[in-house]
């Protein structure tokens, strides 16, 4: 339990609180200008890497050898995937200095779903959805101390994410 | 047009759990539409996270991960009150960016 969050709606002042937050952030509308930095961003997208078939050839295009494959990396999502429009998943990586982690999705037209880079600072761990075309192996690429490790889990699907 | 990100940023003993759920269609470029015609990609390629002007996050995603979606990392060195925040932009071009208070 979140103890900041019971303290927030025990307190009588927790509603306004609430409803502060939610002017602020959650239900603002306001336009978004644009900033230098996100021209920056999209050059370095590694469209290379995200055109891979394969694990080791996203391996390479990001840079690296050959993975290995690691006990230290560990991969939680379903055994089952009812719907592959969203499957559920999470990688913890426990290698020492973990720079990145990318989840691939083998059967996938493209395998690379997405490549996280984890600073110094930030937890070894991510949570998000991907999609999945049809039942197949998601594989887990971490970056550490320069190296490249992976890891396998395989998740059924029941009805596919991709194409129409 | 892009819609406002959600987020939630809280502590998690030392740490701050940055919890997002972007509005993003993520076409993959590969599906039709009911006339038969191939609905073109259009899907977020990048996502930062900072706080206090550091780089906390960066993700780089395709067009694999889901339609609209959700993102969870935790990094050290927050406090309660500072802020997060996120900024997305997609291959069109198109970016938002939001903050939260770290509750």
């Amino acid at each position: 339990m979140n103890k900041t969050r019971r303290a927030v709606l025990q307190s009588s002042t927790g509603f306004s609180v609430m409803a502060l937050a939610a002017a602020n952030g959650l239900f603002s509308t306001g336009a978004f200008a644009q900033t230098p930095a996100a021209s920056k961003l999209v050059a370095e997208w590694n469209k290379a890497a995200f055109d891979t078939k394969s694990l080791q050839a996203t391996a390479t295009a990001l840079g690296g050898g050959p993975a290995i494959e690691s006990r230290e990396i560990i991969i939680s999502a379903p055994d089952i995937a009812e719907d592959g429009r969203v499957v559920p998943l999470n990688v913890t990586s426990k290698l020492a200095k973990t720079e990145a982690i990318a989840i691939l999705v083998e059967k996938n037209p493209n395998s690379l779903a997405a490549n996280f880079a984890i600073p110094e600072g930030t937890e070894p761990f991510v949570k998000t959805a991907v999609k999945m075309g049809q039942s197949s192996n998601i594989h887990a690429l971490v970056k550490a101390d320069g190296k490249y490790y992976f890891a396998t889990r395989e998740v059924k699907v029941t009805l596919g994410g991709c194409g129409g | 047009m892009a819609y406002p990100m959600k987020i939630r940023a809280s502590m998690m003993g030392d740490k701050v759990v940055v919890k997002a759920l972007i509005a993003h269609d993520m076409e993959t470029g590969l599906a039709k539409d009911s006339s038969g015609k191939t609905i073109p990609a259009w899907f977020i390629q990048q996502l930062t996270g900072t706080h206090n002007g550091k780089t906390v996050f960066n993700a780089q995603l395709g067009p694999s991960v889901s339609k609209n979606p959700s993102l969870e990392f935790r990094f050290s060195g927050g406090k309660v009150g500072e802020k997060v925040k996120l900024m997305w932009i997609d291959n069109k071009g198109e970016t938002r960016s939001d903050e939260k208070e770290i509750a």
